[in-house]
């Protein structure tokens, strides 16, 4: 660190004593953290902590350049307390969160609506910002959306073809996750944790893994951290090519789009040989893997992997080729970089605003601390940067993988958990397939979750879908909303 | 180039549309389990190992002696194969597991040890939807794998519009609805009024342990614990996800459509090398 912080500092997967995590009152912790996210942090998590009779506000944030997290909150708070989101928008939805769910008011929020709160038998939605004027018409989609995909609502002011605004109103898959954790974790745990968004089976649950073995002041065999980054890249490879070949189908170019959709599968059934189950149900566990890689497994592996790899080398070099395609991705859907990075976006799509952050970079935990690959960047913000970046994390996914499969470690995949601490407070980050995934666990004095907070990286990167459709035709919505490729029940949870 | 590109890529890999069901089905990945059975009469006197391992509570005792599992409930995780000390429960390998009737989920009592799968569709509506069923998805609180599962049987691998099917983008041009997800609270209207835009007759599928029961979440006061609670069900697909295999087979059990079965094997089980290969 080039400055000391007033925060607690911590690593990626490790946990600090609750009690050592500064606190001043609620209106010091928004300005101090205001001044670390002025230095250069981001804001990886902002929620509250019921105390008495008043809410904790709980920040984590991460020095990406120094590769360092660091904590701290408030004393407990009633009331109303002064927003961040005024001076830093990536915390507008997590103050939004935390009224809803611990009625804190950000005072100066200047958007403060429910998130996912219900309201009978749909969410309770609020207002819509709308615009006015003769030529103004509005257009409302979902949430049950023409095709196969989660739901959610998406609101449109157009003026003509133009999209002058969208407003994206979210909270149809809330299925009570956090709230479910609160006093476990529970025999079911695990299962809801490889759930919290399905097509990131391996993110989430090693996220959790992290957290439970960082309370219990432990790790996972190597060989499980070998297994678990196996895992997650075989997990990037498959969503990412499912996502170029969607794209594809996007703008018409039927080849790549057929050929992507049948070599996912391919991708998902490499995982189906690990575990049995194409999504990677029931592999990671807190303590490990349930599943080994045996010499005669992984050489098929490593053989259907290769196949795989070539097929889609050949499939995507078929998109990059045709000039009809470029013409519809370029210049489509642009964010900026200083937008991508004001609301703190994460993943691919903020690396394809140009912006260097890859938690296996940066906060590299597990077997990444061994192993690396390097950060895939492109520097326009638009639909051919996202779908661009992708592409160059396949190939990269792609040659880990090999050298990883090479360079097995030997010894055991699982091993009994230790009880977590009493009064702990635990990190992880997790670099899935869309972003960071971030876990924070706080125990109770019997080691029981008193609070658990999950940010999917959709969290974080919805806002950018509506920021790159202004002023585009309506009609690229759907290829833009492709290039997003964001989560509606890791978002509602 | 790449249009003489694509042809003789198209042209050298050739038809890559499996062959079943006139072929014999893929097998299932060796670790896939398939659906369980259940023996409950070799289960011993006062012994709960594989009640208290479940996460989900798909398995209750039945009095002092004997259990019974609900499949519609099972995450296929397998922890109460490896737990029961008599071999009581184990994987048959199979991927058939749809049913028309909840309670045929249920496994354990004498004559049930096994998924009673499902029926084809009466003559009537078999006359109408038999060689074109369009169906509409409702994701109420699914987590994506379902429908992502659902979403491969459109590609080339699978191929469902080769039956007939297809999904449509309304539900007024739609047979069928199918259900993915513990049906969250927040999705309760928008599924009724999806179901409800359909026009009469109509069917309905539950597609995955979470469309069926709730799945690990039933116990959640933020969901409504499965389709049933909002629509009448007519098809279950089990699993977590279920398999495009399973789903596949679901369908067409459900319109009539599969060969005659030939007599399957012996249960696949452990490292059998060749049963690794299945279908994208």
């Amino acid at each position: 660190m080039s400055r000391s912080s007033p925060f607690a500092l911590l690593g990626n997967a490790t946990s600090i004593s609750w009690i050592e995590v500064p606190e001043w009152p609620a209106a010091e912790l928004v300005r101090r953290t205001g001044a670390e996210l002025d230095r250069g942090a981001r804001l990886c998590a902002w929620f509250g902590v019921p105390d008495g009779d008043g809410t904790r506000l709980v920040a984590v944030i991460a020095f990406d350049a120094d590769n360092t997290l660091a904590v701290a909150r408030s004393t407990p708070t009633n009331g109303a307390y002064p927003s961040l989101t005024v001076t830093h928008p990536q915390a507008h939805l997590f103050e939004r969160e935390v009224w809803e769910q611990h009625a804190l008011t950000p005072v100066g929020h200047p958007w403060l609506k429910p998130v996912r709160k219900t309201a009978g038998d749909a969410p309770a939605n609020g207002d819509f910002f709308r615009v006015d004027g003769g030529e103004i018409h509005e257009v409302a989609v979902g949430p049950v959306h023409a095709g196969i995909i989660e739901p959610g609502h998406f609101r449109f002011q157009c003026a003509g073809e133009e999209v002058l605004h969208l407003e994206i109103a979210l909270g149809y898959q809330h299925r009570g996750i956090e709230h479910a954790l609160t006093g476990g974790p529970h025999r079911v745990t695990a299962n809801q944790m490889e759930a919290v968004s399905g097509d990131a089976t391996i993110g989430h649950a090693t996220a959790h893994a992290a957290v439970m073995e960082a309370l219990a002041g432990t790790e996972a065999p190597l060989r499980a951290q070998w297994l678990r980054a196996i895992a997650l890249e075989l997990e990037r490879l498959a969503n990412h090519t499912g996502d170029l070949g969607a794209l594809a189908n996007d703008v018409a170019f039927l080849p790549t789009a057929s050929a992507c959709g049948k070599i996912r599968g391919d991708f998902l059934n490499l995982t189906a040989l690990l575990c049995g189950n194409r999504f990677g149900r029931t592999l990671v566990r807190p303590g490990g893997c349930r599943h080994d890689l045996e010499p005669a497994r992984l050489a098929r592996l490593s053989e259907q992997l290769n196949v795989a790899l070539r097929d889609v080398e050949r499939a995507c070099a078929w998109l990059w080729d045709a000039a009809s395609v470029r013409a519809r991705f370029e210049n489509t859907g642009t964010v900026f970089t200083q937008q991508a990075s004001d609301l703190g976006m994460v993943g691919p799509v903020a690396r394809a605003c140009g912006l260097v952050r890859d938690v296996r970079y940066d906060h590299p935990s597990g077997w990444y601390r061994l192993a690396q690959t390097p950060v895939a960047v492109w520097p326009d913000g638009d639909v051919f940067a996202r779908a661009r970046v992708r592409w160059l994390e396949v190939q990269r996914s792609g040659e880990f993988l090999q050298q990883q499969l090479a360079a097995a470690v030997d010894g055991g995949i699982r091993e009994e958990l230790p009880a977590s601490a009493p009064d702990m407070l635990a990190v992880a980050l997790v670099e899935g397939w869309r972003g960071e995934i971030c876990h924070v666990a706080l125990t109770d004095a019997s080691g029981r979750f008193r609070r658990y907070k999950i940010v999917d990286p959709s969290f974080h990167n919805w806002i950018g879908l509506t920021l790159a459709l202004r002023g585009q035709a309506i009609s690229d919505f759907p290829v833009c909303n492709k290039s997003f490729s964001l989560s509606y029940c890791g978002f509602d949870l | 180039m790449f249009i003489l590109d694509t042809l003789l890529h198209r042209l050298k890999r050739g038809r890559e549309t499996l062959s079943y069901p006139q072929g014999p089905a893929p097998a299932l990945p060796d670790r896939h389990g398939g659906a369980l059975r259940v023996e409950a009469a070799k289960c011993p006197e006062g012994c709960k190992a594989c009640v208290d391992v479940c996460p989900t509570e798909a398995i209750a005792a039945r009095g002092s002696k004997g259990i019974t599992l609900d499949l519609g409930r099972c995450l296929f995780c397998a922890d109460c194969v490896a737990t029961c000390p008599e071999g009581a429960i184990t994987q048959t390998g199979d991927h058939r597991m749809a049913v028309r009737r909840r309670e045929d989920l249920v496994l354990g009592e004498a004559g049930k040890e096994e998924v009673r799968l499902a029926a084809a569709l009466d003559e009537r509506l078999l006359k109408l939807f038999g060689r074109s069923l369009r169906l509409r998805l409702v994701s109420a609180g699914g987590d994506g794998s379902a429908e992502a599962d659902i979403n491969v049987l459109g590609t080339i691998g699978w191929d469902l519009g080769r039956f007939g099917i297809q999904f449509e983008a309304s539900p007024r041009h739609a047979d069928g609805l199918v259900i993915t997800g513990p049906v969250s609270a927040n999705m309760k209207l928008a599924l009724k009024k999806t179901y409800d835009a359909m026009p009469d007759p109509k069917i309905v599928i539950a597609v995955g342990a979470d469309a069926i029961s709730g799945g690990p979440f039933s116990a959640n006061p933020e969901v409504c614990g499965g389709a049933e609670s909002v629509v009448p069900v007519d098809l279950y697909i089990p699993g977590w996800p279920p398999h495009p295999l399973t789903i596949l087979d679901g369908l067409l059990r459900f319109l009539d459509r599969l060969e005659p079965e030939p007599a399957r094997d012996a249960p696949r089980q452990g490292e059998d090398g060749d049963s690794l290969e299945t279908r994208s």
